[in-house]
This record gives C-alpha cells, structure tokens and sequence, in this order.
C-alpha cells in the first residue's frame, strides 16, 4: 500500500505542473504548426490545406530580416561576452566578501520595467538630448549626426538590456573555479596569462556556454529595442512576426515565420546542449 | 595587484552603465514638465507623486500588472514547486521527457511561447484578456521555480524526512513539518523571480492581453506619443519597493542562515 | 419587423433577436471549423462544415430600426478613441465629464487606437469569432478599413431619429459622404489633413513642397508614415497626379519616388512621429494638421510649423461608429449626438484643433472669443479664423480624397508601397 503510494507519488506531484506545461506550452506548439499550414482569412476562416509554400514564402520574403537578427544577436553576444567576462572575474575572484552586493548591482535594472529602460535609452541618446545636444553646442558634432534609429543604437540597447543574462551564469561558473587551482598553476611557474588561458578559461567554459544560450535566443527575436532605437533599416524577425500576428492577422505566415524562427534557435540550442549535457546548461540558466 | 584595482574600476563603470536610465527614470519623475513632452529639465516638482493615479488607464493597467502577478506568482509556486520536488526527488517514467520540456520552454524565445498561445486561444475561438494573460504568465514562470526548487532538492539530506517517517509522521505531516522549511529559501526565489518575470513581461503579454492593458503595454503604447511623468513616478515607486523587498528579504536569510541551512549537504 | 433588402437570402431575412441569434451561430459555427481544422481534423472536415453552415449568410443587410427596437440606455460604455484626441483639464476631460452628469451614463474612455491597422488587428479576429470588441464606441478613419468592417456587417447602422443634434449641426461638407452614403454607420468625430510638419528651429527655409521631403540635405531627419493610405497618397499626388484618378501605372511611379527617398528617411512613423519632431529627432515629416498644433500648444516655445503642399494634401476623416455586440448601443448613440451640440464640438476643438463636423461650432468659439480677454481672446479668434479647421475653398481646392480601391486593387496597391516602410 505504502510502497504503492510512493511509487505513484512523483506522478501526483508532476501532473500539475506538468499539465499546465503541456497544455499551454506543448499543444499550442500543435496548433502553431497547424495554423502554419492553412489557407484563408480571419473573415471567412482558415481551412487546413497543409500549403507548405507558406514556409518558403516567408522565408524569401523576410530573409533580410531573418539574418539581420542573427547578425544582431551575434554582435549582441559577443559584446555582452567581451564586456562581462572581466567584470565577472573580477567580483568572482576579487570582490571578496562584497561578491554579493555586486551582485545585487547587477541585477538593479531588472527591478525597472524593460520598457521603460529601453525608453530611457530613447531619451539619453536622442539627437539632441543629454549627450548629443552639449556636444552639438559645442560644434563638436555636425548637427545632423545621430545615433537613434541606427543599427548601432539598437545594437547597443540590446546589449544593455541583456547584459545581466551574461554576467550571472558567468559569475557562477567563475566562482565554483577551486582556488586552488589557480595557486597550484602558479606554484608550477605558470605566468598569470598562462594560469587564465590553461585553468581559469578552461573551468569557466559550461558558464561561457551558459550565457550565450541565454542571451542569444532573447536578443534574435526581440522586436522591442528596434521599434524604440530603431529606424527604416532595422527591422528585426521579430516585429515581423509581431505585425503579421497582431497587425494583419496574417496567421499562416506568422506562424510560419515564428516556427523557423523557434526551428532554427532550438537547432542550434540542442547541438550545443548535447556537446554540453542538458543538466548544466540547466542549472546555470537556473541560476540568473 | 593593479589588475584587481583596473577590473574593479571597470567593474564600477559598467555597473554605473548599468544604472544610468534608472537614474534618468527616477529624476524625470521629479521634472516639473509644462508639456506632453517629458525630455528636458524644467525643474523640480513632486506633482507627479501627487497626481499619481490622475491617469486613469494607467492606474487601471498597474492594477491589472501587480493582481495578475499575484496570482501569476501563487498558482506558479504551486505547480512549479511540486514539480521540482518530483523531478528533483525521483526517479520515474517520463522524468526525462518532463525534463525535456522544462529545457525546451526556457530555451524557446518570449516571442514564439506568446505566440504559439495565442494560436491557440485563436483556434478555439478564446477571448483574449486577463485569464489569458494570466495562463501565459504561470506558463512561463513554472519552469523557473520547478528548477530553483529542484536544484535545492537534489542537495538536500533525505535522513531528516526519513527520520520523521519512521518516527510515525504521516507523509504530509512529514511534508509540511520537514520538508518544506528546507526548501523553502529555493520556494521563495523562485515566487520572487516570477513575481519580477510577471509584472515585467512584455513580449508574451502583447500577444495574449485582447484590450486588456498591463503597465508595461500602456508605457509602450504612450510611448508614442510621449510618456507622462506618472510613469517615471510608478516605475521609480516598483523599483525602490522590489529593491527594498529584496534587501530585507537577503538580510533576514542571512540573520537565520545557521537554522536553515541544516539540511543542505 | 419588416422584410429587409430583397436581394437577400431567406434566411438572412430575419428580425432583431433571431439577427443576433444568427450572429451567434455563425460564430460558434466558424469556432468549429478552426477547431476541426486546427487540430488537424482535415481539408475535407473543415471545408464540408464551412459549406454547411453558410459563412455568407452573415452579410445580409439589415435597416436600424429593427435592430433599435426596444433597444434601452444601459448607464456606460467604453469608448476607444485616439490619444491626445479630446479636450483635458487637470487629468479629465471636461467635455465627457458633462455628458456623463447630463445623461448619468458612465464613460470608460481608452486612448487604444494607435494606428488603424494594429487597431483593426486587434478587433478583427473577435469580430470574426463573433465576439464582442469590447468597445461600445470606436473612431476609425475612413479607408480600406472601415470598408471591411462595413463590408463584413460588423458595424451596426446607426438610428438617426435618435441623432437630432447630427441632423441639425453636421456640416454639409461631412454629412453623406462618398465612403458611408447617407451616414448610415457612421458619424464624424473630426478630419484632418495630412501634409507637411517641420520644425523652424533646424529648417531654415520655408517648407512649401512634397519635393523638400526628398532633399538631400535632410538625410536622417525626415519621417514618413508607415501607412498604406497617407504614405502612398501623398506620394502620387507629389508626382502631381490626383489619387482618385491614379493608375496603377501612377503607384508603380510614386513608389519608385518613395523607394529612392528611403536612404534619407530615419523612420517610418505610426503615430509617433510628433515627440521626434519636437524634440528635433527628425526635422521634416508628414504630418497630421491637428498634431502640430496640439504640440505647440502643450510645449511652450515649441513653433512647429504645418503646410498642405503645392501638390496638394490629403483628408481624411474619423469616424464614431458602433460595432456589433456593443452592450450599450443606445448609450453610444446617445454619445456621438452630444458631440454634435455646437457648444460641446466647441469644446472639442479648442483643444484637439482638427477640422470640426460641426461648422456651427464657429459661432460659440467667437462669441466666447468676444466674452474673454488677453491670450484666451487671441487664441479663440486665431481658431476661428484658422482654414485648418475651418477650411476655406482656397484650402479645399487643394485637398484631395484618398484613393479608393477595389479588393483586387488593393492586393496590388498593397504589394507595391507595403515593402517601403516594413524594410
């Protein structure tokens, strides 16, 4: 009897959960698919023709926008990678019993609503706003010169925004790095360059893979920074998908759109769990 | 030792960085703006926190964001708890294809989760609105907690509740008295990180709100036309508010640490 | 009670309630078929139950009356209107606030409409689910939009023995117009013209063209609409061609204008456009009349300019129409006739500064001009006077009606300018 009951016990305390999770993030997953695949219009319904073209519709038709995102989130990745590291490794390493409280600091914008960060972005860099506007007094800047509605301020609104997603899982890997490790490297005549690139860079490796994965899927299919920092050449995948959804009602080619979209990050994604275990990347993202 | 002090420094920038439009945020509340333009300083005022809910879409939107969190953070640590107990404790058929799904809804992007919901609120025909913001916001938040909750799991003593048990406690006795208090440090996280993903979200919210409003759907779409300085005033009020939840809640962990961390390993 | 349009089918021949009850089927029929054809049922399921259950039975035309019978004041409605779009004093608006006092009908007023395409997205797929909007009253601009709308039934013909003040105070000018014969499912909230803004504290010279939003010297500065009405339209009459009388030969030729203006262009606007203006983000854009003067008017020192090209600008009008489903039909009713009282369109038009429906507005702005002093009494009398909301036919001769297109059109008009602002 007891052992019965313990036997179906996870069941009991899964299913819930378990439930909700399925119904609303797997069967709509069905759904999506499905709608991809059907003809008509919001006025007279949508029939079930299974029109694969719809796929290689949008994909000639957005192709410009599809891989501007992935150079976008690229170049995001990259800066976020190059900007965090050194700051991660410092708090890890050095911060001492302050480690926390940096943290912390790290973590202050995401007490502000995103939005209004990235409208806050609007404001410092506009054209003649409180960065630009004295340089422009001061001759400095010609006074057509702008960084709003460029590929650049919407590169650097991404990377602010999602800066944090790279710092934690970062610090976390940093910081499980066995001190002694390094001792042991430098005690074996290692220069320091030679104890980062052989110990430090090595062990920190699943928190690099970390915040990639985390900070890549988010910034190739956010719409927000290019409609606020944006202009006419910085249209992004996902405000595609976001006005063939809510604007035209366009379903099949939305859906569409967003399964490749989902198709080709999840790709890459379990290519790069499978090299990693799926258990680490987990508990790093878990982290932040 | 002058690399530590150069990282610091540059670790103080980016921070500063990081810290800047909150800064810009919190002193645009305080601008005494004549205008429907809030972007230049004209002087100090505290009108705006007087005149806080003078702006009636927009107080109806922040009620809506803070009582969908609430229940969004509720049902989330509930379904999301018992989850990561089960994942975390036990073996059984199906635990990897739970952990599979886990792994895919976090690594799926906001826009294709909103999305694909929204797919199917269309296709059978559901209204869109509060109930299926709500739907939207549990969804996303149980894996976080499931994880938070499953990582503390997978560390902790099974002696303790062993012992209960065989001292005669029944299993949900033995629940409530032992088991939750250990986990009850990841329980918390993880209804703060979905208090905090809920009344932030966006992206899924858009797709799914009908012509429900939240907070952050009515900056968006004031942003338009210019943002009024009751926004500043209420975004500066949830940060001071979640910062200060935070402080005390890190504080009070840290003052009871000794009792609680008994049972980690 | 009465039989309605012959053309139409038996059984698009019924009364009110049956009406609505058919509404009702035809949603929970369509729900079916996207059930059916969602969950993979089949091409052959899904297209047998569309046939069976008759969409276009749907689009029979009904006479209001019927539909009006019995029909009773419910004590609110929600109103969805364009922001900055109606008159406010200290957080309110004094304009609802007196019709709420006078009629002891409560008003939910939402600034949701942006844009009309992301508004017409929005309530589109409930409309087409048969559901309610939510909105017991909306102001949709006159275009492809409100054709659909009215095209699909999803507007309920307004009952114009309930609309005295309309009957009296509508200007000639609005009253029958060319999209909606006779008014029959809408009313004018405003017009207004699209045209040219700039602002004088970067342009230097007198902006008076279509062709200074294609100079050179601009690049970076100049905003456009991302619209499939006023972006097009306002190019094909810069070629100095009139939109009603353009041929698709016309649209491939504004487009190609419009494509090479792209490089120069730092964004394609919805509604946003003003605050970059101001704040000199852009520094030449198209424009809506009422916008630059509602910008200077809230930001002191800002002299924004507005000019209706030599080529000719565009108007256009909102429109407060009822859509199917309201609760409070007879409440909106009740609404859009209080806007047609002069003195409360006065009230209207001292702040949004649009072209008003209601010409004898004109008078009470005058005679309260007259009443007042200092810069009240100048700026009253500057609105009287102003051909921007009381247009002269100096001004009208230079105004010109957007183009209207058929379905087959408009697929093709719609593949031409829509790659232009979605880059």
């Amino acid at each position: 009897m007891r052992s019965l009951r313990s036997r179906l016990a996870p069941y009991w305390l899964a299913l819930p959960g378990g439930m909700w999770l399925a119904i609303f993030f797997v069967v709509p997953m069905f759904f999506m698919l499905s709608l991809s695949l059907q003809t008509g219009d919001t006025l007279n319904g949508y029939q079930q023709t299974f029109h694969w073209s719809t796929y290689s519709d949008v994909l000639s038709g957005y192709h410009v926008q599809f891989v501007r995102s992935i150079i976008y989130a690229v170049i995001v990745t990259s800066l976020a990678l190059l900007i965090s590291y050194p700051m991660a490794y410092w708090i890890a390493f050095r911060a001492g019993r302050h480690k926390s409280t940096f943290l912390f600091l790290i973590l202050l914008p995401f007490f502000v609503s995103f939005v209004i960060r990235t409208l806050s972005w609007q404001f410092i860099l506009a054209d003649n706003g409180i960065v630009m506007g004295p340089l422009k007094d001061l001759h400095l800047l010609p006074q057509d010169f702008h960084v709003l509605a460029t590929s650049f301020a919407v590169i650097c609104g991404l990377t602010y925004n999602f800066l944090p997603f790279m710092v934690l899982p970062l610090y976390v890997s940093l910081e499980r790095i066995d001190h002694r490790l390094v001792e042991a490297a430098h005690d074996l005549y290692a220069g320091r360059f030679a104890a980062f690139r052989r110990v430090v860079l090595p062990l920190s490796l699943p928190g690099v893979f970390a915040g990639v994965l985390i900070t890549f899927v988010p910034v190739a299919s956010d719409y927000v920074n290019a409609t606020i920092l944006g202009g006419t050449h910085t249209t992004m995948i996902g405000n595609i998908v976001q006005t063939l959804y809510l604007t035209n009602n366009d379903y099949p080619a939305a859906s569409a759109l967003s399964f490749t979209l989902m198709g080709a990050l999840l790709l890459g994604i379990f290519a790069y769990a499978r090299a990693l275990g799926t258990e680490d990347v987990m508990q790093t993202a878990a982290a932040r | 030792m002058k690399r530590g002090r150069l990282l610091g420094a540059y670790t103080g920038l980016v921070i500063a960085y990081l810290c800047l439009p909150i800064f810009v945020m919190i002193l645009f509340g305080f601008n005494d703006t004549k205008g429907r333009y809030n972007f230049t300083w004209q002087g100090f005022t505290l009108s705006w926190y007087r005149h806080l809910f003078d702006i009636g879409g927009l107080t109806d939107a922040l009620v809506n964001s803070l009582t969908i969190a609430v229940f969004a953070t509720i049902l989330s640590v509930v379904l999301g708890t018992t989850l990561g107990l089960a994942i975390g404790r036990y073996r059984f058929r199906g635990k990897a294809g739970l952990d599979l799904m886990l792994f895919a809804q976090i690594a799926t992007p906001e826009i294709v989760l909103g999305a694909s919901l929204l797919s199917l609120f269309i296709s059978l025909g559901v209204p869109r609105g509060y109930v299926t913001i709500l739907v939207a916001h549990v969804m996303f938040c149980i894996p976080f907690v499931a994880i938070t909750v499953q990582a503390r799991v997978v560390g902790l003593d099974r002696s303790l509740e062993e012992a209960a048990l065989d001292l005669g406690a029944t299993p949900l006795v033995t629940f409530r008295k032992v088991t939750l208090p250990l986990i009850m440090p990841a329980v918390l996280a993880g209804g703060l990180l979905s208090f905090a993903l809920s009344i932030d979200d966006f992206v899924t919210t858009s797709f799914n709100a009908g012509q429900t409003s939240t907070f952050p759907l009515w900056v968006y779409g004031a942003s338009r036309i210019g943002v009024p300085p009751q926004v500043n005033v209420m975004g500066t009020l949830i940060f001071v508010v979640g910062v200060g939840f935070a402080v005390v809640t890190a504080f009070s962990n840290r003052q009871t640490r000794g009792g609680r961390e008994v049972g980690a390993r | 009670m009465d039989r309605l349009d012959p053309r139409d089918t038996p059984s698009a021949a019924l009364v009110d309630p049956a009406w609505l009850r058919g509404l009702t089927e035809r949603r929970l029929s369509r729900r079916d078929v996207l059930r059916l054809a969602g969950m993979g049922g089949g091409a052959m399921v899904a297209s047998s139950a569309l046939a069976a259950c008759g969409v276009s039975g749907g689009k029979a035309k009904k006479t209001a009356t019927s539909f009006w019978d019995g029909k009773k004041v419910k004590g609110s409605l929600v109103f969805a209107n364009w922001p900055l779009y109606m008159d406010k004093a200290h957080g309110t608006h004094p304009s609802l606030d007196l019709f709420e006092k006078q009629s002891g009908i409560k008003v939910t007023y939402k600034e949701d409409v942006q844009e009309i395409p992301s508004f017409y997205g929005k309530i589109e797929p409930e409309l087409a689910a048969g559901q309610a909007t939510g909105y017991d009253l909306i102001v949709i601009t006159n275009g492809v939009y409100l054709d659909k709308m009215k095209a699909a039934n999803w507007l309920i013909p307004l009952d114009h023995t309930q609309l005295p003040n309309f009957n009296k105070h509508a200007g000639p000018a609005i009253k029958d117009p060319t999209y909606d014969p006779g008014n029959k499912y809408t009313a004018p909230w405003q017009s207004g013209i699209t045209g040219i803004g700039w602002n004088p504290k970067y342009v230097k010279e007198p902006i008076s063209s279509f062709e200074d939003l294609l100079n050179p010297k601009y690049k970076g500065k100049i905003g456009m609409f991302a619209d499939n009405a006023d972006l097009p339209n306002l190019a094909i009459l810069g070629n100095g061609v009139t939109p009603e009388d353009s041929t698709p030969d016309d649209w491939n030729k504004a487009a190609d204008v419009l494509k090479k203006q792209r490089r120069l262009v730092r964004k394609y606007y919805e509604q946003d456009y003003i605050g970059p203006l101001s704040k000199g983000d852009i520094w030449i854009s198209m424009a809506w009349s009422g916008d630059i003067f509602q910008a200077n008017l809230s930001d002191p020192g800002l002299d924004l300019q507005f000019v209706v090209p030599d080529e000719g600008g565009l108007i256009w009008t909102d429109n407060m129409c009822i859509p199917v489903h309201s609760s409070a039909p007879v409440d909106a009713l009740k609404l859009i006739d209080f806007y047609y009282d002069p003195e409360h369109a006065a009230m209207l038009t001292e702040w949004v500064n649009y072209i008003t429906p209601v010409p004898d507005c004109k008078a009470v702005i005058e005679q309260q001009a007259a009443d007042t002093k200092g810069k009240d009494r100048i700026y009253l009398n500057e609105l009287a006077k102003s051909p921007l909301i009381f247009p002269t036919d100096a001004m009208t001769s230079k105004i010109h009606d957007y183009r209207v297109l058929t379905a087959s059109e408009e697929k093709q008009w719609n593949s031409i300018f829509e790659p232009i602002y979605q880059g």
